[in-house]
């Protein structure tokens, strides 16, 4: 062992502290990395045009989403002097602000209903607490005509008893911050409430559940699809080529169907007075009312997206089973092993990358499905995506829905690193 | 390696076709007696790899039966055969360390964890490799792989090892010296080896017997020194070592010889081994080392030729020439250090004794 | 060359001053029959009577929405004039993505010289929204079960006795009209609905009425899916928009009839986009007054069974463009189907629809 400074063996400076330079007198370290600089530049030059494409249109929304999740300007943009005089007011009091929280909303309401911002506070408010919406676009309409001496206690209560309770500056109060985790936690069925933050009453509580089933049934739609798709690509695999392109096209085919069209397809196979129940009736397997219930539920959904899904599977496992060259069967044969002992522990082995990479594209677009669970899920087949999909386009609370997306998006990158942990993602190959 | 005793094979009228309309193998009948080292030898597609597959099992016979040691096999699955292969790109388990690679057959076979690892132990020895056994087959040399292919077709001590071009991805000098070393594994325990190749130094280094395919046929089946020496006909002549071709046609026949005019009017003596009778078109073949410069009468063959080029490579000079209207008639000439009066352009004469050049089949 | 481009531009200035450039009108609906319906009773019209004008169609209606917060952020709103259901209305004129509209002002009175906003009446439900029909959300059923011998329902309900009318049902996947009929049918009298439902009480009531048929209802999302389901057997009776019922049995001809009993009462019409160049909102509301004026909204009604909005409309609704039939009997306006129909409190499913919708997708879901 070198017990001096072993890191410094190849330069040794200590012991020659004679430096390599080129024949200009350059330091040769110095010309080398002058050399390598030009080098990555030219590489950063390469690749800058997709850097920045992926920048705007991936990483930019992302962060916008990020934000969006926690963002809440909006109560002290809209009624700045209200949020400033109710920092002194404390809701424990269990008395409603004085005169001068509503003179200061009346003040702030004025300029938000010259701006038409009132109405967009309400809706925000009213994902906290039901009522803020038709609350603030009653006081807005009446504030126009007030004039600013009949902006009394009496007055505002006289609009909407709601200015006469605690709660409802309580939530004003609570929700004045510019940042709120109030987002995160309704997307965790939690809530925040004067007493601090707490789990919501049983018969709210929905978005943990979906998650735990969008899990359960990606996973479970991951497996079909192993299942169906791991013969059909061995069988690929081993065809001569013409019959494997064939194959092949069979396989890809749903790719040039509308997604609309198959889910419907579906529909009209699946439902209890569909083909399939039609046919186990006539073969007398299934009575006329013992129907087999095979949509709008979660079986539906775990046929219509092994479907749609099962070419991602197959894709990679036959590229992957492809390279995998016949003589390592006939070789396990040849000393000895059976015609299963030569696949499970010769052939088999050698696909798990291609089922780790298969497994891993299929689990992901599945987790972030959202069109075909709507069509054949039913209530119990749908996921937290479809959740996400109601949020942005019939609600509006993209706050709720940027929240769920950035924890689903955090649920798949820790399996991502539990995959790594366990699988290791050097072990996936796509062909 | 215990002392093995090789099987014995036979083919018996075997025929392969994939298509159903064209024979890769036309009616085999082949006879391996135990212990020999049969090489089947000859270009791409000429059907020893199809014969070599069908005796595996991986590729039924379309007709005739295969025979191990006097039992047809062509009904046995090929794991049930007790056939040690050795593939052409080795095939090791590339998700196993190269013991775990070596235990294979015997775990297959269920033998207790102490004896497989004494035989595992063992067949690394034999190969050179004792040290490498906890080693990923990625992480050993083209070579090293390759010992260990050969020490898995031992381990589980088979009677009969099958080799598919073994030696093919090597380099030049890594071949050679695995030649000698299969070789010597062979003499040593006494296996049965058939070995596919298309390299006919190969196939003369090694084997006890020979056997030349082309277009499905066997064309010669013989010692590695016969094949060479008395080539049954002229694909053999031109596949093994070089060879120079002269066409012409029978004149007469006496016996063992035959006179046979050139095209350019030019009469040879010749050994007749396969020509249809006087008149009939024929080939000449004729080793380029057997052709001397020291001409004299009392030679079978005396002809003239010009010279086009000449070649050295130390232990022998290449001469080309133009003989008989041939401008590829190649000699070669033993460097023993005299000085020789050879010029390019030079018009010589050469010859040979009849019993150096046989008259075989007529090639286009 | 120069006194060719000299000629272009002016031939260009000119057009431009004669009032007569071309502009395209972007105008999003829902598709279908609906677009159908309007596209020949104002489109079609009005592009005759202004060749100037080129309408595009858009049928975006359902993500009309979001799609529209989306242009708005962007700071790019590319549509001109969308179709939405009065919800919508409310919402996106809470959000600020709606025009406010001077009712009296922008629209035609109705030919007597009543003015717009009281020929519209109750109907204008929010400052952004122009009404065009009313449509309802009510019950179809199959003529021909066998389980419910010769029985027929009459009554809303029938719905939730799966005693004497077995079979599956189809509501829509939200609780809106769901939480209104449960009540209704477990006791609740009609004034009295919105105050149960603002308390807890309220609430579990009407899902454990729901409860009783849960696992006998399919949910849909798409107006489409219960004629569908209905024609393919796959429900004995189901929710949807009294248009869509309309088209599935006089004009597919299905075995299927309607449950006139608590229809809801339901609004479709236009909002302008807020943030209009003032030059396409001048052309927008020049349609606009065009196609909402008291006989472009009778001849919708020619074409798709909804009532129109307008009080002065409803004596000139005449018969089926193509079948020929009365189109008024079919009309969810008709007195004769109008017997006992329920009010959408629009005010206070603006306030409800968040906590509700969450309370009732945890009971889906559980």
């Amino acid at each position: 062992m070198n017990t001096q400074n072993p890191a410094s063996t190849d330069t040794g400076p200590d012991e020659n502290p004679q430096v390599l330079t080129t024949r200009d007198g350059i330091p040769l370290k110095v010309s080398l990395a002058r050399a390598l600089r030009r080098e990555k530049l030219r590489a950063l030059v390469l690749i800058a045009p997709l850097l920045l494409f992926v920048l705007i249109t991936f990483a930019a929304p992302i962060a916008d989403m990020l934000f969006r999740s926690v963002e809440n300007g909006i109560v002290s943009e809209t009624l700045p002097k209200t949020v400033e005089v109710l920092a002194t007011w404390d809701p424990e009091s269990g008395e409603i602000p004085d005169q001068a929280a509503f003179t200061a909303l009346y003040e702030d309401l004025k300029v938000a209903v010259e701006e038409k911002t009132h109405t967009r506070l309400g809706s925000r408010l009213n994902y906290e607490a039901s009522g803020m919406s038709s609350l603030f676009r009653k006081t807005g309409r009446r504030i126009g005509r007030m004039e600013p001496a009949d902006a009394t206690v009496e007055r505002f209560i006289d609009i909407d008893k709601d200015w006469g309770t605690v709660e409802t500056w309580a939530v004003l109060k609570r929700y004045s911050p510019t940042i709120t985790p109030g987002y995160f936690l309704n997307a965790a069925d939690m809530q925040l409430t004067a007493e601090g933050v707490e789990m919501k009453p049983e018969n709210e509580r929905i978005y943990l559940y979906l998650f735990w089933r969008t899990l359960f049934l990606s996973l479970t739609i991951t497996s079909t699809c192993l299942l169906l798709g791991y013969p059909v690509a061995f069988l690929l695999a081993a065809l001569p080529a013409r019959s494997a392109n064939l194959l092949m096209i069979l396989v890809l085919l749903p790719f040039w169907t509308s997604l609309l069209v198959r889910t419907s397809a579906w529909k009209v196979l699946l439902q209890q007075q569909g083909v399939i129940n039609d046919f186990l009736v006539w073969t007398g397997l299934v009575s006329d009312a013992g129907r087999l219930v095979m949509i709008n539920n979660q079986t539906g959904t775990i046929i219509a997206m092994t479907h749609i899904l099962l070419p991602f599977m197959i894709l990679p496992l036959y590229s992957v089973m492809k390279t995998i060259s016949p003589s390592y069967v006939r070789a396990a044969k040849s000393l000895g092993a059976t015609d299963w002992t030569a696949f499970w522990r010769v052939y088999f082995p050698q696909t798990v990358p291609g089922i780790g990479a298969g497994a891993i594209l299929v689990f992901i677009l599945a987790i972030g499905y959202y069109i075909t669970p709507e069509l054949v899920g039913g209530t119990d087949g749908i996921f937290i995506s479809n959740r996400i999909a109601y949020h942005i386009s019939t609600s509006l609370n993209w706050g709720l829905a940027a929240a769920l997306g950035v924890i689903l998006l955090l649920a798949v990158m820790l399996l991502f690193y539990v995959y790594d942990k366990i699988v290791g993602i050097d072990n996936v190959k796509l062909g | 390696m215990t002392e093995t005793k090789g099987a014995a094979v036979r083919y018996e009228n075997v025929q392969k076709s994939y298509d159903g309309e064209t024979l890769v193998v036309k009616n085999l009948n082949l006879d391996i007696p135990p212990g020999e080292f049969l090489t089947m030898l000859g270009p791409s597609g000429s059907g020893k790899t199809t014969c070599l597959m069908m005796l595996a099992g991986f590729e039924p016979a379309t007709h005739g039966e295969i025979f191990l040691n006097d039992r047809p096999i062509n009904n046995v699955q090929p794991h049930k055969r007790g056939i040690g292969m050795v593939f052409q790109n080795y095939a090791l388990f590339p998700h196993m360390s190269v013991a775990e690679n070596l235990a294979f057959p015997l775990q297959v076979r269920g033998m207790g964890k102490a004896e497989q690892e004494e035989k595992v132990k063992r067949a690394l020895e034999m190969v050179e490799l004792g040290h490498f056994g906890s080693r990923r087959p990625a992480q050993l040399s083209g070579g090293q792989q390759q010992r260990v292919a050969v020490a898995r077709a031992l381990v589980f001590e088979p009677e009969l090892v099958l080799m598919d071009e073994p030696l093919g991805a090597l380099d030049k000098q890594l071949r050679e010296q695995m030649q000698y070393e299969i070789k010597h594994i062979h003499d040593n325990i006494g296996v049965t080896i058939v070995y596919v190749t298309h390299d006919q130094t190969e196939a003369l280094t090694m084997s006890d017997r020979v056997a030349v395919f082309n277009d499905g046929v066997i064309q010669q089946l013989s010692r590695p020194d016969v094949l060479y020496e008395d080539p049954q006909n002229s694909f053999v002549a031109q596949f093994i070592g070089e060879n120079n071709k002269l066409s012409g046609t029978v004149e007469s026949i006496d016996g063992e010889t035959c006179a046979v005019r050139l095209d350019d009017g030019t009469m040879l003596k010749a050994d007749a081994v396969n020509i249809d009778g006087v008149g009939s078109r024929t080939t000449i073949s004729l080793r380029p080392e057997r052709v001397e410069f020291d001409t004299h009468d009392a030679m079978d063959n005396l002809v003239s030729g010009q010279i086009e080029e000449m070649i050295y490579l130390g232990d022998h000079i290449r001469v080309r020439m133009t003989v008989a209207g041939n401008n590829e008639f190649v000699v070669k000439v033993r460097n023993r250090g005299e000085k020789r009066d050879l010029k390019t352009g030079q018009t010589v004469e050469i010859g040979w004794a009849a019993g150096d050049c046989k008259a075989l089949d007529a090639v286009a | 060359m120069k006194f060719k481009t000299l000629l272009l531009a002016g031939a260009a200035s000119a057009m431009m001053t004669s009032g007569a450039m071309a502009i395209d009108l972007t105008i999003v609906s829902w598709g279908g029959a609906y677009s159908n319906s309007q596209n020949e009773a104002y489109h079609k019209p009005y592009m005759a009577a202004n060749p100037g004008v080129n309408i595009i169609n858009d049928e975006s209606s359902a993500e009309a929405v979001a799609k529209l917060r989306a242009m708005n952020e962007a700071g790019n709103v590319t549509w001109d004039l969308v179709d939405v259901v009065a919800s919508d209305a409310i919402r996106l004129c809470d959000e600020g993505l709606a025009e406010e509209i001077n009712f009296d002002e922008a629209l035609a009175p109705a030919p007597d010289g009543t003015p717009a906003s009281e020929d519209f009446g109750d109907l204008i439900v929010s400052d952004c929204f122009i009404p065009q029909i009313v449509y309802s959300t009510t019950f179809g059923y199959r003529s021909d079960v066998e389980a419910w011998n010769g029985r027929e329902p009459d009554d809303i309900c029938d719905v939730f006795d799966l005693e004497n009318f077995p079979g599956k049902r189809s509501l829509e996947k939200r609780p809106i009209n769901n939480m209104e009929w449960a009540l209704l049918c477990d006791g609740v009298a009609k004034d009295d609905v919105y105050d149960v439902l603002e308390t807890e009480e309220g609430v579990s009531r009407a899902l454990a009425k729901l409860e009783t048929i849960k696992d006998q209802t399919i949910w849909w999302t798409a107006g489409a899916e219960t004629p569908q389901l209905l024609a393919d057997g796959e429900v004995v009776i189901g929710s949807t928009y009294n248009g869509r019922l309309f088209s599935l049995i006089e004009e597919q001809d299905q075995p299927v009839k309607m449950l006139w009993d608590a229809q809801v009462f339901d609004l479709d019409g236009w909002i302008v986009p807020a943030g209009l160049s003032d030059e396409r909102k001048a052309a927008v509301m020049d349609y606009l007054k065009f196609a909402t004026d008291t006989q472009r909204l009778a001849d919708q009604a020619k074409y798709i069974s909804y009532g129109p909005a307008r009080k002065s409309s409803a004596p000139l609704v005449g018969k089926h463009a193509e079948l020929g039939i009365d189109m008024a009997p079919h009309m969810p306006t008709d007195p004769k189907n109008a017997t006992n129909t329920f009010l959408y409190n629009y005010e206070w499913w603006a306030d409800y629809r968040d906590d509700l919708d969450a309370k009732f997708q945890a009971w889906l879901a559980g």
